[in-house]
């Protein structure tokens, strides 16, 4: 628990207690959040959000879980907040502070240094007398040293600032190292420190090792956009399509889903989050409140389709059909455009009052301009049926607070399209094309926001989307 | 007289009359149209389990995209809900082939109720549910089946929601929101092929149903 005293001065939080109401109202900028003692519900910026713990009074200050952090100053906070509880480390705006973990390992007469890095940062190795010294560009690094027994080749392995220096022992020769990234979006420094040698000319032998490739281009997070939510439909009893040749539905979704995964995370380093891990049946209501819950900024729901005509195939792009809803989203307010109601106590207060199931309605737009940018990467990479972007009301997508498509990846109904969703050469294909997709229309977005000149984007800040 | 020239008489008369009311009434009547439009005259019961309703029915088009709508005829029932469970009965039955329902086989109506404000509430048998073979599209086009039979026929009816086995559910087969009754909708309907013909145009290659 922290105290909200300590908390307001940091993050420029107006504290006032309601005395009438017994509530509490924590304010930045214009944007509210309503505690109320002994309850794990608060209300932010008119969004209702849960507490692991409720707030509790101690003496004249009042704690509050250190989840209240992520969960309610950051939806309202102009910066990105980052909680790293391992690392006691709360990093506040858009600060590269990868999580380092350095390791030695002794190999015959060298000393190896492998320098894991989350997400990559570029590092540059220079040797001083006495020491090696790895400089690392973020603007800090969260850092962790393996313990290792000192040897006279590497002495010891001190972090300070963004660097990480090897203090050299008196058998130090030479030294060779090598970046690469690494799978997930992380970077890897690795450093050989080599023994002199003992005696005579003999050179170092020439590595066997081969060099590693040239790294993949890795792409850093867009602002804007941090979390996806991948849903791989069906699971557990529910199979979804029984392909003739026993291809199940449920079996295909969570292979693609887990290949986008891995390549998102690879080469954009967002993070993606599966609404099922393993073939587990998940209630309707819980695949978006996935994504709710965890502000992501896309859902995309995995399916493979069926017809009763055999011979159709084609991958689908489904997004939701408003209209579909009768006339209670039109008379929605618009995104962003809260109503001022008054609250116990007196005063009035800003809240946006949405059906949680209506959700999606109000990102439709944006989940078209999805639609197509998938199905523009698709095109040409895996065959399309003759109406590649259908709208249709939808229950995976109805409840989505972000922008959310469903993917038909193809028809199981087909023979020759269930060998190919069975495969991993087409689900790959699909996978890598979602992903591309993604970025699309991340840059698709990124275009928006700048034609809206909606809020300037300082250093440190973050512009937010408007819809949010 | 004789005995015998009054029974002859009598035989006249009666093939007399017969004739004529052969030529006045039974032949007009035998040239009348069969189907009658609702609220055409009140005729006699049996005369009323005859009576039919021109209607649109939808099957799945021969692409697999969309619906297609078939001209039948339908039972007539007396009032928006009786006809409505007609209609729905005639688009539940399995269509001879090459027509293909998106509706599972078996598939039964075990209630219908119609709202103050005009939503169909159409109940189905578990089929529904346990029988579908799944996928969105085939989903989309079985909830859509039913939506367009009502809407589509009856003016009155402004949206469907399907019940399961007296029960609201989510879906029939995880895609399709069934949590609130769907209005008409002709994105799901075929488009008319050759020029502006009636949305239901005749149907060249569906046998002609008893």
């Amino acid at each position: 628990m922290v105290a909200l005293d300590d908390l307001a001065p940091i993050f420029q939080l107006t504290v006032r207690e309601d005395a009438l109401a017994g509530g509490l109202t924590v304010s930045h900028r214009g944007k509210t959040i309503v505690l109320t003692p002994d309850q794990g519900l608060a209300s932010v910026n008119g969004r209702l959000i849960s507490l692991s713990v409720p707030p509790v009074r101690d003496g004249k200050r009042w704690l509050v879980p250190i989840q209240f952090v992520t969960r309610a100053i950051a939806p309202i906070y102009e910066s990105r907040i980052e909680l790293r509880p391992a690392s006691r480390l709360l990093i506040v705006g858009d600060l590269r502070v990868p999580r380092v973990v350095v390791r030695h390992e002794l190999l015959g007469s060298q000393a190896r240094v492998t320098i894991e890095m989350t997400p990559a940062a570029p590092a540059t190795v220079t040797q001083e007398p006495g020491r090696l010294l790895v400089k690392l560009d973020a603007d800090a690094i969260d850092a962790s040293v393996q313990p290792f027994t000192s040897q006279d080749i590497v002495q010891s392995i001190r972090t300070a600032d963004t660097t990480v220096t090897l203090d050299l022992g008196p058998r130090f020769g030479s030294f060779r190292s090598s970046t690469l990234a690494s799978e997930a979006g992380g970077g890897r420094v690795v450093v050989d420190v080599l023994a002199a040698p003992e005696a005579g000319p003999a050179q170092p032998a020439p590595s066997t090792q081969p060099r590693p490739e040239a790294p993949p281009p890795v792409v850093t997070a867009p602002p804007g956009m941090r979390t996806i939510v991948i849903d791989p439909g069906h699971g557990g009893q529910d199979a979804g399509v029984h392909g003739a040749s026993g291809t199940l539905e449920k079996d295909v979704t969570i292979s693609v889903a887990r290949r986008v995964k891995a390549a998102i995370e690879g080469r954009i380093g967002l993070r993606v989050l599966l609404t099922r891990n393993g073939d587990q049946a998940v209630a309707p209501d819980d695949r978006a409140s996935v994504a709710n819950n965890n502000k992501a900024d896309l859902f995309l729901s995995l399916h493979a389709n069926a017809s009763l005509q055999h011979q159709l195939k084609g991958a689908e792009v489904f997004y939701l059909d408003a209209d579909s809803y009768g006339e209670e989203p039109k008379k929605l307010p618009p995104a962003g455009a809260g109503e001022r109601l008054p609250v116990v106590g007196g005063g009035t207060r800003e809240i946006e009052l949405i059906p949680w199931e209506l959700a999606q309605t109000r990102y439709v737009e944006q989940s078209g301009l999805l639609a197509r940018d998938i199905e523009e990467q698709m095109r040409g990479r895996v065959l399309l049926a003759p109406l590649p972007i259908e709208q249709a009301p939808l229950r995976a997508l109805v409840g989505a607070s972000m922008p959310a498509v469903l993917v038909e990846m193809g028809f199981l109904s087909n023979p020759e399209q269930e060998q190919q969703l069975a495969s991993s050469d087409y689900q790959n294909t699909i996978a890598q094309a979602l992903v591309d997709a993604i970025v699309h229309f991340r840059d698709d977005l990124e275009r928006a926001r700048a034609g809206l000149a909606y809020q300037t984007s300082a250093a440190g800040r973050r512009p937010r989307l408007p819809e949010r | 007289m004789s005995r015998a020239s009054v029974v002859g008489g009598v035989l006249v008369a009666i093939v007399a009359a017969a004739a004529a009311w052969i030529l006045f009434v039974g032949l007009p009547r035998w040239y009348e149209p069969r189907a009658q439009a609702p609220g055409a005259q009140p005729s006699a019961l049996p005369a009323e389990a005859m009576r039919k309703i021109k209607a649109s029915l939808f099957y799945v088009s021969e692409d697999g995209l969309r619906l297609a709508p078939f001209e039948r005829e339908v039972s007539f029932g007396e009032g928006t809900v009786e006809q409505a469970r007609r209609l729905v009965e005639a688009q539940l039955e399995t269509p001879a082939p090459p027509l293909t329902s998106a509706v599972p086989a078996g598939t039964r109506l075990r209630a219908l109720y119609v709202s103050n404000n005009g939503d169909a509430y159409v109940d189905l048998s578990r089929d529904a549910q346990s029988g579908h073979p799944g996928g969105a599209l085939n989903e989309i086009l079985t909830v859509y089946t039913i939506v367009l039979a009502l809407t589509s026929n009856l003016p009155a009816i402004g949206g469907v929601q399907i019940l399961v086995d007296g029960h609201e559910v989510d879906t029939l087969a995880g895609h399709v929101d069934l949590r609130r009754p769907l209005p008409k909708s002709t994105r799901w309907v075929e488009a008319a092929k050759g020029g502006p013909a009636a949305p239901t145009g005749e149907a060249p290659r569906a046998p002609q149903g008893p």
